[in-house]
């Protein structure tokens, strides 16, 4: 019995170990999000006296404005890019999976090219574009350069899941008495319903994650995104750095992160790996 | 699979005549209707820009005076070439990226390994606990690791007193190498689950039967690891260590929110930001733009021809050997 | 090469589940033993406490006399031939076989290597392929690779694990008689799993019957097949399986001692008898070739046995022999047992039919009514209760084991002697 204590005592260590590791950063911020004005200065991991202050800061006091605006901005944003890239990649996966036409590979090798592109390069010509055509500073001024994002990843991960259903089920549907939408239904929606739900989690923490657009695209708060605006964050005074207001308004932006990865862990390890390893 | 065997006998059929049949034009209609559109969205959002980009970088144009854009050639290139501005920023990039890169690939396979060997049990929690720092914004992540190491509100200087050179007034952000070195751990600490999550799927295509042949074999536990493991998953290795490069290379958020640039952290996503976005320099923005994105083409072109990474089809390659193998039987 | 003692070895899981229980064999230097059972017997796990990839929970193991509980595989120096091969897919041929040298730094020399690897090459026909990769090999090829790297090993013990179940049959009778003869000329101790009851009895000194964990019985192949030790060991070894017909022994009106079954009263000599006297009910172990047509039987043979007559349901003709099925109500009382005995060797239920082996020429049909003779002295009779074979003679089934081990002993002087 005792080396088996032994090694269930080393894997606790390991275990605190990647947990420290993993969340000892979030756990800091967590910590300094309730600090009030007075702790921020004193050097301590944890707040001498816990506060909502920050809080209430971003949610009804002076950052208000500019949190607020913001967070619906980049909900919004990051939904609607992750809807239409979702939709669009789901066709495409479809016709990659399914059908044989010229042209396979050209697509898959422009979605590889398109998510090793680096974002800044396309930042100056969009930035000269938009103002010109009236796109800077707006919604779908963000949506569609969140497509080169969020599109790439969701043809390479969709492919990836669509390869693996047994389309032949179809048809034995259809044998069985279906009809063609029947089949299509029953038998294969719920089987691709997990993947393109996967997908749709990954495109949506790239396009939440995106600083170069919403910094570059955006002026105001009419479309600005909550990474941006965190840059933009004042202090109370000139003279005091907004620290408080900036921790609380990221830690309510990583509860949606969090709360995604707690309940489709599996999924989203699973999806990583399809796409990026075995394409 | 049928969907497999019908494409397999198509091409038979256009390998003898030319003509293709009715059924294979309509298949090919409909692939493009349905792949068609993802297709020109992606080519729009990115091939137009970095055409347009291109085209910009041979011109001396400057939003703010847009009447005296001219046209110069590669003026702008050979401006950049001979500052040290820019060389500096493509040198802080590269020294992230190989440094990021290098140990991300040693922690990676640390954590892959743990998960790999973990308890079931334990597993879900480890999977759960690695995803935060991968799905966390960058932009928080830069704040988290500002905040613990400014001088002011931050603990490190107060916890870490005792070590010699540390003490409460020692600024991190206000010298190069302090400073690169937490744009560097936080970059690290943001990206390593994501090699890891690809080793481990590597991990786990190395059959463990190879291993307990190996362990059979004499091979102490180094040498599994070496000479079995190791060359068994070079295929993911290379694949995740490329994908690493490629994104480490277009670092931006963490400098921007630490540094701002100061203190020659300067990195190449910057200096285009900053010439196109805070100066207007349209002209030498999109030249940095243009080279930044040579440099990345190049680490790809570099990485499939010298090292052979199969990109498109990663480890799948060797599956579909193996698969081979086995209908030869 | 080494002895391998087991002694009252355990195998017993975290959740409480003693995969292998209290098993003891020895096996003798240069020895071919055979694990046998249906899947889940524990025979896998057996081997893989052999060589080291599973720890011991209880007993011990001693290689050479010396034990080995604790140490790793690498220090156990015994090769190994896996299901799949573990073929490493990175290496050539040359270097696969040469790789667990390559492991053991600075022991061997390159030429030393070299001419290793060329022997065991030459003995299993794989010159020309050195350079391939493993990929690019048949099944048959590859099956050769991994016994290549055992041979190069001068292990103590070859330990096979199902080398032979990814070929396809007529691959496997040739694969099967290549391991036989690199086994008797090499005379390395050999351990070998199979589930195939064929491959036991062809390649096997003796055989180690499994079953749920437990050992039933260790013999050579004839005694396991002649006298073995109960219902479950007589019904798995064999093809087609023994029939095991339900009777009562009771006297007879004419003083003699019949068995009386759903078929008729078979008359039994009066040493079987002896056995089943006492026991309410008996299940009677025939083999198909017990039987023969009576008209065949010459007048000689006739006494020894006993004959009665039964419908044939249908025939089976096989080219060299045929096989003929006899339907027959089964008696309640045993129905547990045979059940029991269904599961335990992974079949599917016993079917209530006799299957007797006929003459190839024999122009009997399905439907026909046939006057059957049977050898009644080969009869067994088991307990259905315990399943104990209520009529072995240990003795003889000893005697067969103990010839066996001196026919191998010739093969071993045979093969030295080719060999100077």
């Amino acid at each position: 019995m005792n080396p088996k204590t032994k090694s269930r005592l080393g894997w606790t260590v390991v275990t605190v170990l990647v947990l420290g590791y993993s969340l000892f950063p979030v756990a800091a911020i967590f910590a300094t999000s309730f600090k009030t004005p007075g702790d921020l200065g004193n050097q301590t991991f944890l707040p001498t006296s816990w506060t909502w202050q920050n809080y209430e800061m971003i949610f009804v006091g002076d950052a208000q404005g500019l949190f607020l605006s913001a967070l619906r901005n980049s909900i919004g944003i990051a939904l609607i890019a992750t809807f239409i890239a979702v939709v669009l990649a789901t066709l495409c996966a479809y016709a990659i999976a399914r059908l044989d036409f010229p042209g396979k590979r050209i697509i898959l090798g422009a979605a590889l090219a398109v998510s090793i592109f680096p974002v800044i390069s396309v930042v100056t010509p969009l930035f000269n574009l938009w103002r010109t055509i009236g796109l800077y500073d707006t919604w779908p001024g963000l949506i569609i350069p969140y497509l080169s994002l969020t599109l790439p990843i969701s043809i390479w991960t969709l492919s990836a899941f669509f390869r693996q259903i047994p389309w032949d089920l179809e048809q034995a549907a259809q044998v069985d008495g279906a009809t063609q939408w029947q089949a299509f239904r029953k038998a294969i929606v719920p089987l691709a319903a997990p993947g393109v739900f996967t997908t749709a989690i990954l495109a949506f923490f790239i396009a939440w994650n995106d600083f170069v657009y919403g910094i570059s695209l955006t002026s105001t708060e009419a479309a600005r995104p909550v990474p941006a605006a965190l840059a933009f964050f004042t202090g109370a005074s000139q003279f005091e750095e907004p620290t408080g207001a900036i921790s609380a308004a990221a830690i309510v932006v990583t509860i949606p992160v969090v709360v995604l990865v707690l309940l489709f862990q599996r999924r989203i390890v699973s999806g990583l790996t399809q796409g990026a390893v075995k394409g | 699979m049928s969907t497999a065997a019908v494409p397999a006998t198509k091409r038979g059929v256009k390998a003898g005549k030319p003509v293709k049949s009715q059924r294979t034009k309509a298949e090919a209609r409909l692939g493009w209707m349905l792949a068609g559109p993802a297709f020109v969205v992606m080519l729009a959002v990115t091939a137009y820009p970095i055409a347009q980009a291109t085209f910009d970088s041979l011109f001396s144009y400057r939003l703010t005076t847009p009447d005296e854009r001219e046209f110069i050639f590669l003026d702008n290139y050979l401006l950049l070439f001979s500052d040290w501005t820019f060389w500096r920023a493509f040198l802080v990039t590269l020294l992230i990226t190989l440094v990021t890169v290098a140990i991300e690939l040693v922690l990676g396979f640390a954590l892959a390994l743990v998960m790999h060997r973990a308890l079931k049990a334990l597993r879900g929690a480890l999977r759960t606990a690695i995803l935060v720092p991968y799905a966390i914004i960058t932009v928080v992540s830069a704040f988290a690791w500002y905040f613990m190491f400014d001088i002011n509100s931050g603990f490190v200087n107060n916890w870490f007193s005792w070590v010699p050179g540390i003490s409460a007034d020692l600024d991190w952000f206000g010298n190069t190498w302090t400073a690169l070195s937490i744009i560097m751990a936080a970059e690290i600490w943001k990206t390593t689950p994501f090699i890891a999550l690809l080793l481990l799927a590597g991990l786990a295509q190395v059959p463990g039967e190879l291993v307990e042949a190996a362990k059979v074999d004499g091979a102490t536990r180094s040498q599994q690891f070496t000479r079995v493991i190791i060359p068994n998953m070079k295929a993911a290795i290379m694949v995740a260590v490329l994908f690493r490069a490629l994104d480490a290379f277009r670092i931006f958020d963490s400098v921007f929110v630490m540094t701002g640039g100061d203190q020659n952290t300067e990195v190449l996503a910057l200096l285009a930001y900053r010439q196109s976005i805070s100066r207007l320099e349209i002209g030498l923005g999109s030249a940095v733009s243009v080279v930044l994105f040579a440099c990345v083409l190049l680490m790809c072109f570099i990485a499939v021809k010298l090292f052979k990474v199969d990109l498109a089809s990663g480890t799948d390659q060797s599956q579909a050997k193996a698969k081979k193998g086995g209908a030869e039987q | 090469m080494a002895s391998i003692t087991l002694q009252n070895i355990v195998k017993e899981y975290d959740d409480g589940f003693p995969a292998v229980n209290d098993v003891s064999i020895d096996i003798e230097d240069g020895e071919f033993v055979i694990l046998v059972g249906p899947s889940g017997c524990g025979k896998s796990t057996l081997l893989r406490m052999i060589v080291g990839l599973e720890d011991i929970t209880s007993g011990d193991l001693l290689i050479g006399g010396d034990r080995v509980n604790d140490k790793p595989p690498r220090e156990r120096n015994l090769a190994m031939v896996f299901q799949n091969y573990a073929l490493y897919p990175h290496l050539s041929v040359f270097e696969n076989i040469a790789f667990p040298m390559r492991l053991a730094k600075g022991k061997f020399t390159q030429e030393q290597v070299k001419e290793k690897v060329e022997r065991a090459a030459g003995m299993l026909e794989l010159t020309e392929h050195l350079q391939r990769k493993p990929a690019n090999l048949s099944g048959g090829q590859r099956q050769r690779v991994a016994m290549g790297r055992a041979i190069v090993r001068d292990a103590n013990a070859f330990l096979f694990d199902e080398p032979l179940s990814n070929l396809d049959a007529k691959l496997r009778g040739q694969m099967r008689a290549e391991i036989s003869q690199l086994q008797r000329s090499l005379n390395t101790t050999s351990v070998y799993v199979t589930h195939d009851q064929t491959e036991a009895m062809t390649l096997g000194d003796r055989v180690a019957v499994l079953k749920k964990g437990v050992l039933q019985q260790i013999a050579s192949p004839r005694e396991l097949y002649e006298q073995p030790a109960n219902l479950f060991v007589a019904g798995f070894i064999g093809s087609p399986s023994m029939n095991f017909l339900p009777g009562t022994v009771s006297e007879g009106s004419t003083g003699s001692t019949v068995l009386s079954t759903p078929l008729g009263d078979i008359e039994l000599p009066e040493q079987v008898a002896a056995a089943g006297r006492e026991k309410e009910i008996v299940l009677a172990g025939i083999r198909p070739e017990f039987f023969e047509e009576a008209s065949q039987v010459e007048e000689s043979r006739r006494g020894r046995g006993s004959v009665f007559s039964a419908e044939l349901s249908h025939v089976e003709w096989l080219g060299n022999e045929q096989y003929g099925y006899v339907r027959y109500q089964n008696d309640p009382r045993v129905a547990d047992a045979l059940a029991n005995l269904a599961a335990d060797m992974d079949a599917d239920e016993l079917r209530t039919q006799l299957v007797v082996a006929l003459d190839a020429m024999s122009r009997i049909r399905g439907g026909d009514t046939a006057e059957l003779w049977v050898d009644t002295r080969r009869i067994h009779l088991f307990d259905p209760a315990t399943g104990e074979n209520l009529t072995r003679d240990a003795e003889a089934g000893a005697e067969l084991t103990r010839l066996a081990a001196e026919d191998r002993r010739r093969d071993r002087e045979r093969a030295a002697a080719h060999a100077d």
